[in-house]
């Protein structure tokens, strides 16, 4: 498709925190929110808000069909059998530790295999490490070349006859590099292995099918994909979440309660206690429709052209060297890099200074940094409402860097 | 360009610092770190009678760690530890942004930091150094014993 600077211009206009003042490029970290997601949530507390799954009043009902309406719009993003399958947490994190705390700390016992890849975000990480030492089950790390690249072969080799859990992130946020969920569920099933996708970093930026993936569990965050904070999901196969316990017991995710015990509600609200953010599921929900009313194509073509001209602007500055591959398509606008002599955090401020917002330091993701020996870097995160007038912005501050801390070059 | 946080006081500290070597004759010296910017720094003191007569750190992290340690040695170096504790008073002040003008002369081109009370998330950088000559005084018995140690022998990175 042609992309216009009318299209760019009208997209921009959509989101109120964009202005000239500052390049906001730390979209990996969270995204802007455009007006109609802004206004969903307004739009809840000031003609909606009850309180959800309880009242017999025509509010109450009204807050329901919103947060289940949103619940039906997740399935349908990512493709997923049925609303039952769709559970909303607060985030990616907490979406994950879900499944440690429900699934891996009743499945896993001693001997069993965990693996992961030394890739992942902290939030697929601690989680895995917290249910070896419970159950006694030995956490395996796959270690990917030095631009993050994972082979089949890698994948098999890391493999054991005794793996019964493999958690692996979709893209990866501080390379930006995408993986084959498809391809590594298949081989770990053949394996007899139950499979966790991390779609944070994907979900905002590829079109995803979960039954596509054959994935079993899979998180997200919605704020990442121009939802509110505090609103995030887990979708998991109806089978395995069937025979799952609760990860969180309390209010609203019980049938009967005796003061022996309980029957817990039905799928999806056995995982979802105490008062729901209802109005964060209606933010997501208007953020779902306005990627549907953009289109991927646009999305998608739009961040590889900005990718490219990035790389391509960076390529020109000397002591910059870039993590990962050198194909733009393999970045997904995450752009992590370092400058020789030039500490992260002074980097950030510096540009800070200049009106360029980037991330500096671990990224949350402590063991790829020191595998790739690497300790901090900063990182240009884009979205598809950046410009190449932003990139501009951001090299020509990456440009004076070291001349601003005293090198004479 | 702009008014800058990063003024020549400060880069001049952080790339030609005076003080970061090793201190073979230290007998006090505590490491320091600061987990969010990664900075690491082992602060080395020879202090005789109460009085700082030498002073030096090795380690790495981001400009404003090393260059408030290099200017905090400036100042401290030739002082007691009385006086040495006064003005890391001073300092920690600064960046609660609780000084005089009096006091922010005291501490003559430490001085330079004073904008850091307006970056919050960079105090722990500025104040690496001169918590950990705090340590140092606090804990005098750990000081001595991981001087005498022989940890002193980590290089410059």
């Amino acid at each position: 498709m042609t992309i216009t600077q009318d299209m760019i211009d009208r997209v921009r206009a959509d989101f109120p925190l964009i202005t000239e003042d500052v390049a906001y490029l730390d979209n990996s970290a969270t995204s802007q929110k455009p007006q109609s997601v802004i206004e969903a949530g307004k739009r809840f507390y000031e003609t909606e808000n009850a309180n959800p799954l309880r009242g017999l009043y025509r509010l109450s009902v009204a807050a329901t069909e919103t947060y289940e309406q949103a619940r039906e719009a997740v399935r349908a993003f990512i493709g997923a059998g049925s609303t039952e399958e769709i559970i909303f947490t607060r985030n990616a994190t907490e979406s994950l530790n879900l499944v440690a705390y429900s699934w891996a700390l009743d499945n896993l016992k001693a001997g069993d295999d965990i693996l992961v890849t030394v890739i992942e975000h902290h939030s697929n990480m601690l989680p895995w490490q917290m249910a070896a030492k419970k159950t006694g089950a030995n956490l395996h790390y796959l270690y990917p070349d030095k631009t993050g690249a994972v082979t089949e072969e890698m994948f098999r080799n890391a493999l054991t006859p005794e793996t019964k859990l493999v958690c692996m992130t979709q893209l990866s946020n501080v390379l930006g590099r995408s993986y084959d969920l498809r391809t590594y569920a298949k081989i770990a099933h053949e394996a007899g292995a139950v499979f966790v996708g991390d779609g944070a970093q994907s979900t905002p930026h590829i079109p995803v099918n979960v039954t596509d993936l054959d994935v079993d569990f899979f998180a997200f965050s919605g704020h990442k994909m121009l939802a509110p904070m505090g609103i995030g999901v887990l979708y998991g196969k109806k089978a395995l979440l069937e025979r799952m316990q609760p990860f969180l017991r309390g209010g609203e995710m019980i049938d009967y309660v005796t003061t022996e015990g309980a029957v817990w509600a039905e799928l999806p609200h056995k995982f979802e206690a105490g008062t729901v953010n209802a109005g964060g599921a209606a933010g997501l929900l208007a953020a779902i429709e306005y990627y549907q009313k953009l289109g991927w194509a646009f999305i998608e073509q739009r961040e590889l052209e900005l990718t490219r001209y990035a790389m391509e602007q960076m390529k020109d500055v000397p002591h910059v060297t870039l993590l990962g591959s050198d194909r733009p398509e393999e970045h997904h606008g995450i752009l992590t890099f370092k400058v020789d002599g030039v500490h992260p955090h002074d980097i950030a401020a510096m540009m800070d200074e200049d009106g360029v917002c980037v991330r500096a330091g671990h990224h949350c993701a402590q063991p790829l940094l020191k595998y790739l020996g690497v300790p901090n870097t900063t990182r240009c995160s884009l979205a598809f409402y950046n410009t190449e007038a932003e990139i501009d912005r951001f090299t020509a501050s990456l440009a004076t860097l070291r001349s601003r801390m005293g090198y004479q070059d | 360009m702009q008014n800058t946080f990063y003024n020549e006081i400060l880069t001049d500290h952080n790339l030609h610092p005076a003080h970061k070597h090793d201190l073979p004759d230290a007998n006090m010296q505590l490491e320091g770190v600061n987990p969010s910017c990664g900075d690491d720094i082992i602060l080395k003191l020879k202090v005789e009678d109460g009085k700082i007569v030498d002073g030096a750190y090795v380690g790495d992290g981001c400009a404003i760690s090393q260059a408030s340690a290099d200017m905090m040695l400036d100042l401290v170096i030739g002082k007691t530890e009385a006086e040495a504790r006064r003005l890391s008073d001073i300092f920690l002040r600064m960046i609660k942004g609780h000084i005089t003008e009096e006091e922010h002369e005291e501490l003559e081109e430490a001085g330079a930091l004073i904008d850091v009370s307006h970056m919050p998330s960079r105090v722990k950088c500025a104040v690496l150094g001169w918590h950990t000559m705090d340590e140092i005084f606090d804990e005098p018995q750990k000081a001595m014993e991981e001087a005498g140690q022989g940890k002193a022998e980590v290089g410059e990175s």
